[in-house]
């Protein structure tokens, strides 16, 4: 490891020094340049958003610059100086911080040890160091960190403050955000954005990596916009700052999509047609069934999170019921309460008129209720089972994939088969591992295990966590096909874009608590965020 | 292009995966073998020999042949009972306390009843009765970890020490023969497990084969098989997928401490025909080793099961010849179990791809490394 360790003192150089420059990057992997001739800068004072699409090679070229990844070509320079970063470690000692877009502090630790975790010199722990260091830092962010707390406590929001400190603990110079919001409540974003502004005026050179046109308006100074590995245009702050975001927002398209107009309107938040779609859905839901009923439900919560108390709401037959709140204040207790992975220990469940509160969860899928959870890897699937018999965990035993209590393989592959190909799911093979697809396969497989099997009521959690795109796009055209075959549909999400998009009401959780129910419509975002607001204010 | 580079790709890795199945199973083996052997050098017992002694008195003698194969039905019978388990992620420590408890119910009880009842029908009673109390002392710890999710680790090895004492004290009190010593009566004549015609092998032993082999079907083509697999990879999916986890969890428990009772008749009513206080042969810790060196797969456990047999018996008559205490056998055994835990991290880094020798010593390495990374 020859790169040089020298730190060069900011003082000693220009303003117009860009404090991260690269040029040419280039980096292939086996079938795939994911990286092609990439040059780009990031000036102190200044947020640079990397904007593209999952597989635009964004993820790549900040593993480069974290020193993840060597490149196969081209040159890095920090503060005018050309360095090789050889591993995560240069990089942080050049004075490069990076938050990654999964979390990778340990739950079961405090907020205090993580930080220690790796940044500690010598053997012995110098807490009352590491404790006045994380002080300085959570008052430069603006926010208040408790250090004894377990990070696992935390809300998503309040680990990622904990994550950004980590990342900024070695006087970094540079700090780069994979993807900071894919996970955050809008509150949280807000919150993210005051953060970044206050880091941006120390000084600090901000990279933000995004898919969602309206972050990277809104945060940035300057968007790059990679496409296939290449920079394919850059947007400067003149452009950024004149203009109604409506404007901008077609430069933007017009600078990724160019040549190729089609594909602007595949993403979701560029779609016009929802009111007209809206409008229809409540005509088709007046005089409907209701098919679930939830009356004053209480489960406990766990793992540090919110139960819920005092559950109380109607799901109609084809009706989309959007559930709003913070993470952490009851989504994932109401969620099991309603599967039966948890069981109520107050109030009635009704499912199509029969009451399904003493139910196991086997019992009530089978009488028609799905839950999509937002635990994919963890609790959906099991990762080292072909995709093929994942498609057929819930009803494992059951006529016709077990005969006599004998697998029938034929009879699951066959199934696998057609809804591999029904709900798009790109895999090898039935029998790949289904471990190895990617988060967005893994999802639809998920979906057609759920959506199979005539479903009545559908229980969604987070259904596009995480997904590039395309695959949201394609999940929640699934979600609408499925209310318009008049399925009960609840999603639970903190993307309020998305349950804007999606329901016909939403209802928004706070501490456990329904504290309101809101038509969409017009105003329903904003009403949402009062309730949101309003339910902070009143705790 | 990327089709046919992708193709290439995995064709040698398929035959490097036979071989190197092959090599996981046997390289563990040699090495254990060849450590052991020098530490008997440096004992001063000439290697050769001993390992001559084993094969001979395992293998090659017709007895000792016998004896081997005989050997292998309570180890593969308590194996299947781990794997059952252990597949589930539950992890049945208590086969001892399990075990002597079916014991001394078959010698005591068995003893005292099997010359009133027809021969083939009274195997059969004492056998299920062997299953349903060991697989009852496993209740305890099933329903601590199904209803409170106490850790079966700790309460499996408590009981299994409370069994041990309880069956120690029926066979010095209530179960105890009429003689001095403290043991169970004998079996009568003529009333334990038939042989095979012209050996030594009883009947029990087949019994094994056919039993681990119906286990083997159960775990690999019933929704049982299924759901024991679920839970075993992920509680939580168990869960989820609306698999009935606490009943799964005692079911699992129960066949597992059943199989391993059935390990206690097939001994007494076959072997022994009757138990001595104290007696404790120790197949729970010996086992646990042996059925991860099959990967929790019951039909791949049915050699090493062989092998143990072959070991043991051998292994008796090596160590008394070569003047080592009987339990010298244990110290292969444990290495074979070092050296299989090596193998699998090894080929594991190398099936991902990744360097096996740590960083400091590949820096010591000279030339190729070194230049390489000059020119990158």
């Amino acid at each position: 490891m020859t790169g040089s360790n020298d730190r060069i003192g900011s003082s000693t150089v220009g303003v117009s020094t860009p404090a991260v420059e690269l040029s040419g990057i280039t980096k292939a992997f086996p079938g795939v340049i994911a990286n092609d001739r990439i040059s780009l800068r990031a000036l102190r004072g200044e947020v640079l958003c990397l904007l593209g699409e999952n597989g635009a090679g964004k993820s790549t070229l900040m593993s480069i610059l974290s020193g993840l990844y060597q490149p196969d070509a081209g040159s890095i320079r920090i503060d005018g100086r050309e360095v090789r970063i050889g591993s995560p470690r240069d990089g942080r000692e050049l004075g490069i911080g990076m938050v990654y877009q999964h979390l990778s502090l340990i739950p079961t630790l405090t907020v205090l040890e993580n930080l220690m975790l790796g940044s500690n010199p010598g053997i012995v722990l110098d807490e009352v160091r590491a404790r006045a260091r994380l002080g300085d830092l959570a008052a430069r962010l603006g926010v208040h960190v408790d250090a004894d707390v377990r990070v696992g406590a935390l809300s998503l929001g309040q680990q990622q403050h904990v994550e950004i400190i980590k990342a900024l603990w070695k006087d970094s110079t540079v700090l780069i955000l994979d993807e900071p919001t894919s996970m955050l409540t809008p509150q949280g974003i807000e919150e993210l954005q005051k953060v970044l502004l206050g880091l941006k005026a120390s000084g600090l050179a901000i990279i933000f990596i995004t898919h969602k046109l309206h972050e990277a308006i809104a945060i940035g100074d300057r968007v790059v916009a990679l496409r296939q590995g290449r920079v394919v245009g850059e947007l400067g702050p003149e452009v950024l700052r004149t203009g109604t975001p409506h404007e901008i927002q077609g430069r933007i398209v017009e600078v990724m999509f160019g040549e190729d107009p089609t594909r602007g309107p595949q993403i979701a938040e560029l779609r016009e047609d929802l009111a007209a779609e809206r409008s229809d859905a409540r005509t088709r839901l007046e005089g409907s069934p209701e098919i679930l009923r939830l009356d004053g439900v209480a489960a406990p919560g766990a793992r540090g999170q919110h139960g819920i108390e005092g559950a109380t709401f109607v799901v109609r037959e084809g009706e989309v019921l959007g559930v709003a709140g913070v993470d952490g204040n009851g989504q994932r207790a109401l969620a099991e309460a309603i599967a039966g992975q948890r069981r109520s220990s107050v109030g009635t469940i009704h499912l199509g008129g029969e009451e399904v509160t003493n139910l196991s969860v086997g019992a009530r899928q089978r009488l028609g209720l799905r839950y999509v959870t937002d635990d994919r890897l963890h609790e959906g699937v099991v990762g080292r089972y072909a995709v093929g018999l994942n498609f057929v965990l819930k009803r494992i035993g059951d006529e016709p994939f077990w005969r006599k209590g004998t697998i029938d393989r034929k009879a699951i592959e066959t199934t696998a088969r057609s809804l591999i190909t029904e709900f798009d799911v790109r895999t090898p093979s039935p029998a790949t591992p289904i471990g190895k697809l990617s988060g967005g396969n893994i999802q639809k497989a998920l979906l057609a295990r759920e959506l199979s099997f005539d479903p009545r009521v559908v229980v969604f959690h987070k259904p596009t966590h995480g997904l590039d795109v395309k695959t949201i796009a394609a999940v929640r055209d699934r979600i609408r096909a499925l209310a318009a075959r008049g399925v009960g549909v609840i999603v639970i999400s903190t993307d309020l874009d998305e349950l804007i998009d999606l329901s016909d009401r939403v209802a928004v959780l706070f501490a456990g608590r329904i504290v309101g129910v809101v038509e969409n419509g017009p105003q329903a975002a904003t009403r949402i965020g009062e309730l949101l607001v309003g339910g902070e204010a009143a705790a | 292009m990327s089709e046919a580079a992708g193709r290439t790709a995995v064709n040698p890795r398929r035959a490097d995966g036979l071989i190197g199945r092959i090599g996981l199973a046997l390289g563990p083996i040699l090495l254990a073998f060849l450590t052991t052997a020098v530490l008997l050098a440096i004992l001063g017992r000439d290697p050769v020999a001993f390992y001559r002694d084993i094969l001979l008195a395992g293998v090659l003698r017709p007895s000792g042949l016998q004896d081997s194969i005989t050997r292998m039905a309570p180890v593969l019978l308590v194996g299947a009972g781990l794997i059952v388990s252990f597949r589930a992620s539950l992890w049945n420590l208590g086969a001892d306390g399990q075990y002597l408890l079916a014991v001394a119910f078959v010698a005591g009880v068995g003893s005292r009843v099997i010359g009133d009842l027809p021969p083939v029908l009274g195997w059969v009673v004492l056998a299920v009765a062997a299953m349903l109390i060991a697989g009852a002392w496993t209740f305890v710890p099933a329903l601590l970890k199904a209803r409170y999710g106490l850790n079966e680790i700790v309460t499996t090895l408590m009981m299994s020490f409370i069994g041990i004492a309880i069956a120690n004290v029926l066979i010095k009190g209530p179960l105890k023969g009429d003689e001095m010593v403290p043991q169970t009566f004998v079996y009568p004549e003529g009333t334990m497990l038939w042989d095979l015609p012209g050996t030594t092998i009883h009947v029990g032993v087949v019994a094994a084969l056919v039993v681990v082999v119906l286990v083997h079907l159960v775990l690999t083509r019933t929704s049982l098989g299924t759901r024991l697999d679920v839970l075993g990879a992920n509680p939580r999916a168990a869960v989820h997928m609306g698999i009935d986890v606490p009943r799964l969890i005692v079911v699992a428990f129960f066949l597992s401490g059943a199989l391993i009772g059935l390990a206690a008749a097939s001994d007494i009513m076959g072997i022994f025909g009757y138990v001595r206080a104290d007696w404790d042969p120790g197949y729970g810790l010996k086992v646990v080793p042996l059925v991860f060196l099959a990967g929790l797969n019951v039909i791949a456990f049915i050699p090493i099961a062989a092998f143990f047999g072959v070991l043991s018996i051998g292994g008796d008559y090596a160590t008394r010849k070569a003047d080592l205490p009987s339990d010298f056998i244990l110290v292969f055994i444990g290495l074979l179990f070092l050296f299989m835990i090596v193998t699998q991290y090894v080929s594991a880094r190398r099936a991902r791809g990744e360097p096996v020798l740590p960083a400091w010593f590949r820096r010591t390495l000279p030339a190729r490394d070194a230049t390489e990374g000059d020119g990158g």
